[in-house]
């Protein structure tokens, strides 16, 4: 299946990332219902609201406890697996990761401790601020691990510089404001959200279907169902605000979501199924639904969206324009250092990632033969099936959330929610849903950037670490069984504690401690 | 902007912080992790000793996360660098580090004492393993590791997992070992009462010494081990190239910096000086002041061994002349402002709420407090 190392380590990094992407959304969304909760309990007094958020807290540090784990794996990942990428970018990549732990991570992970083990040492309002704390931290990481992401799909405030042989910040606010990494984050913090409600939602439902502690139940219900449609329509708003975000700076993922192998006349239509070819370059048996492409790509009726042909066809130009600025780059760091040769490679140099492609099928790129350049530019279009799919699949799970939440929270708000066993089935049922959207999205994400490691600047094959590919493959394995063994414990608790409920804080006014007791009193009478 | 020869001064010196800090917080957790077969007696015990650190392992695992971080950030090609050269002893440390948020948050939630032994074993291991692999490493950056670039910069690792192991190398594994069993000990002196507290006090006499003298024989031992001398001038606020100077490996000149400046000798004297005074403390039962010197030793090894390498970052042992250091290993002048700037500002905040939750946590653990919080604690 693999035959090099490049392989090798994408197949690790996609792996661990995708598996510590099971914990950060959730993470994500619980800490900020859980600073939901514990306001309404300051603010009341009652003392179900504190239990409320003991409990979806101690679910909350489950899975936490593997999210911490994984993480850490991919603060080292790109020095380990990806050595030249780190070299190649780190001056840009390197900086938000380290503010990210210095202003975001720490907050959290200090204060998380205080959030378990402080109720009794810490004031209310203390605590309620420890709570507060660690959900602004967890979404501040999120937004600076985006920033990172996001200039890896659009580098931009960035310049190579031939000296240094890497490329080198200009312009730190705008790789702060970068366009997709603001899009970016609120998608996938609101998705965080909506993670989270459907979460505490799914497993209230179960206890509201076993007419368990309703009133703990109904509570948590309201708050996560409310909290829910909030996260889910930003979520899908924000979604299509991505997809216009793509028009303007990703076309070639854009068009391979989309399987537009032709560029359309405006305005374009939305293929809604099909079957993409790559070979033909068409899409079988496709349903059209017309416009719509336009208007989400384009926000007009009159501009054109362009189609992975032509796309093709002019990343062609820039592989070979590519190999002319990496030519000149090899003299430039023999020592040729004369103004004509700078200043035809500086006009040059924003192709020189696409030179760099033809790395993969020659050492010297500047003899690269016609066939290898057609094979180059050809490489520059990402496997589009698995992007069609993806795509889809995470849309419309995004759509069944939406009427599950939707729906539950009118029922709610109409207070009929406890009857309407149906809904709380299918919102116990829809728990995997944001999941399989999270995981889908990121997917899409990543592997519509291929084959850059960074955007049209750094591809995958020049990425990464010069390893033998024994070591891989033992990393690997330490990977897939540890995490497999960490995943099973991980669901066993979650399970464990769910089914339990609240009665898992032993505070005695649950439902099994409640029978428990009767049956004491029951064994003190006779 | 600041000047380019200070930022990178400066942010040599930011990294050194974030390590010592490393090694003084996460020492501690690291520490009692190790020492769970070896003072706690039955689960209540190991239990106590678990909760000791409970509520502080996480924030202060974040001090290795940031100095990750702040090295890619500030020396992107050593981060590159050594963590592909080093790979399976990286993999092993993050494995190590994987099992212990699980091993301390999933051991109370089974009861059962086969589960509860298996997370003791994996959090032994994320007590032991990591120290000593962290050791070995900068063993091996002091002697120089082989490694060369191509034209493009790209790196060249040219040895092995098993080339790692050589004797001065694992001196130092035991020495960072031992440090950090140290800072274990005295911190569970501090936190803990009665037997369980007079069982870490001798403890720490014990390892304290030993470390002294591991210490020792690894500065006697480093007398043979080559050092690394540019010879060519030297611009130290160049762009980032490390292929333009000349570097000269000459046997038996790990030591050089300290020869041509005797006052440095004051930092290693200072970490043999705290262990033994830790060992006297311990020894009188002056918990909070073993665990002080204890910290104190921390800080004066990894500046023992920044200071030999000094201006060298990683050495190269096959090609000297493409070794990194810090004059033309760094990021842009942008990048390291930015770095430092958001370091100035931001670490003494977290030093501040840091210290608050110690200060809120503070007091002695018992077996009365983990029987009557058992739902609760870990």
């Amino acid at each position: 299946m693999f035959t090099d190392v490049v392989d090798l380590s994408r197949f690790q990094f996609a792996s661990t990332a995708l598996y510590h992407f099971i914990f950060v959304p959730l993470t994500i969304g619980l800490s900020f219902l859980l600073a939901v909760m514990e306001s309404l309990y300051v603010m009341t007094g009652k003392t179900i609201y504190k239990d409320m958020t003991k409990f979806w807290g101690k679910l909350f540090g489950i899975n936490f406890a593997v999210g911490v784990a994984t993480g850490l794996t991919m603060e080292f990942q790109f020095g380990t697996n990806w050595a030249y990428y780190s070299h190649y970018v780190g001056d840009i990549f390197g900086a938000p990761l380290a503010i990210e732990a210095l202003v975001a991570f720490f907050l959290e992970s200090t204060l998380v401790g205080m959030f378990f083990f402080g109720w009794d040492k810490l004031s209310k309002r203390q605590h309620l601020s420890i709570t507060w704390l660690t959900a602004l931290g967890s979404n501040f990481s999120g937004l600076w691990i985006l920033m990172a992401n996001g200039w890896m799909q659009n580098p931009v405030g960035a310049e190579f510089n031939y000296e240094t042989m890497r490329m080198e910040m200009t312009n730190f606010v705008d790789v702060i404001f970068n366009p997709v990494t603001q899009v970016k984050f609120v998608h996938t913090v609101a998705a965080g959200y909506t993670t989270g409600a459907l979460f505490i939602m799914g497993i209230s439902a179960y206890y509201m279907l076993k007419g368990r502690d309703l009133p703990f139940a109904k509570r948590s219900f309201a708050i996560a169902s409310a909290f829910g449609m909030a996260a889910i329509v930003s979520t899908l708003m924000l979604g299509d605000e991505s997809g216009y975000e793509l028009g303007e700076v990703q076309q070639v993922k854009l068009a391979a979501i989309e399987a537009e192998w032709h560029t359309e006349e405006a305005p374009a239509s939305f293929t809604l199924f099909g079957l993409p070819n790559q070979e033909t370059m068409e899409t079988d048996y496709a349903i059209k639904i017309p416009y719509l492409m336009g208007i989400i790509a384009t926000r007009s009726l009159d501009e054109p969206v362009t189609g992975i042909r032509d796309l093709q066809a002019n990343n062609e130009a820039r592989v070979r324009r590519g190999i002319q600025a990496y030519g000149l780059l090899e003299q430039l760091r023999s020592g040729n250092k004369s103004p004509e040769t700078l200043a035809q490679f500086d006009e040059l140099k924003k192709d020189l990632g696409y030179g760099f492609l033809m790395k993969k099928y020659t050492d010297k790129v500047t003899d690269a033969t016609e066939e290898q350049i057609k094979q180059a530019a050809k490489d520059t279009i990402p496997t589009v099936a698995p992007l069609f799919w993806s795509f889809r699949i995470m849309v419309a799970c995004g759509m069944l959330i939406f009427t599950v939440v939707g729906l539950s929270f009118i029922q709610t708000c109409r207070g009929k929610i406890a009857n309407n066993r149906w809904l709380l089935r299918s919102a116990l049922l829809a728990i995997p849903l944001p999941w399989i959207a999270c995981e889908a999205g990121w997917f899409v994400a990543e592997f519509g950037r291929q084959p850059w490691a960074i955007g049209e600047v750094l591809p995958v094959n020049m990425a990464a670490s010069n390893l033998p590919a024994s070591s891989i493959w033992l990393s690997l394995a330490a990977v897939y069984i540890l995490y497999t063994l960490f995943l099973i414990i991980e669901m066993y608790l979650m399970v464990k504690f769910a089914k339990r409920g609240p009665s898992a804080l032993k505070t005695g006014r649950y439902h099994f401690e409640q029978s428990e007791n009767q049956l004491d009193r029951l064994v003190d009478l006779h | 902007m600041f000047d380019y020869e200070n930022l990178r001064l400066f942010t040599w010196a930011v990294i050194g912080v974030l390590l010592i800090g490393f090694i003084i917080t996460d020492g501690f957790d690291m520490g009692v992790a190790a020492l769970l077969p070896v003072l706690g007696k039955n689960d209540t015990e190991r239990r106590v000793m678990i909760n000791s650190i409970a509520p502080h392992w996480d924030g202060n695992q974040v001090w290795l996360i940031t100095a990750g971080g702040a090295i890619f950030a500030i020396w992107p090609s050593v981060y590159a660098a050594a963590f592909s050269s080093f790979y399976l002893a990286m993999i092993l440390v993050l494995a190590a580090l994987w099992l212990r948020p699980i091993g301390m948050d999933y051991r109370a939630k089974i009861d059962n004492p086969q589960w509860r032994k298996a997370c003791d074993y994996a959090l032994i291991v994320s007590g032991v393993i990591p120290p000593i692999i962290f050791g070995v490493g900068f063993g091996n950056l002091m002697v120089g590791v082989p490694f060369e670039f191509n034209e493009l910069l790209m790196l060249n690792y040219k040895g092995g997992f098993l080339d790692l192991l050589t004797p001065f190398p694992i001196l130092c594994g035991l020495v960072s070992l031992g440090i950090v069993l140290t800072q274990g000990s005295a911190f569970l002196g501090l936190k803990t009462d009665r037997e369980l507290c007079a069982r870490s006090s001798k403890l720490t006499v014990i390892v304290a010494t030993i470390t002294a003298f591991l210490f020792i024989a690894g500065g006697l031992y480093s007398t043979i081990e080559p050092g690394y001398i540019i010879t060519s001038p030297m611009v130290t606020d160049a762009a980032s190239n490390p292929l333009l100077k000349h570097v000269v490996k000459f046997d038996g000149l790990l030591l050089h910096n300290y020869d041509a400046y005797p006052l440095l000798w004051l930092v290693p004297a200072a970490g043999v000086a705290s262990l033994f005074l830790c060992s006297i403390m311990a020894l009188f039962q002056r918990s909070g002041l073993a665990f002080v010197l204890s910290s104190v030793s921390i800080a004066s090894v990894i500046l023992t061994a920044g200071i030999a390498l000094f201006p060298m970052i990683m050495p190269s042992s096959i090609m000297p002349s493409h070794s990194l250091t810090l004059w033309d290993s760094t990021s842009s002048q942008l990048t390291l402002s930015i770095i430092s700037v958001v370091a100035v500002i931001v670490v003494p905040i977290i030093l501040g709420y840091t210290a608050w939750c110690y200060y809120k946590m503070f007091g002695r653990l018992n077996n009365q407090y983990i029987r009557d919080n058992s739902s609760s604690l870990y």
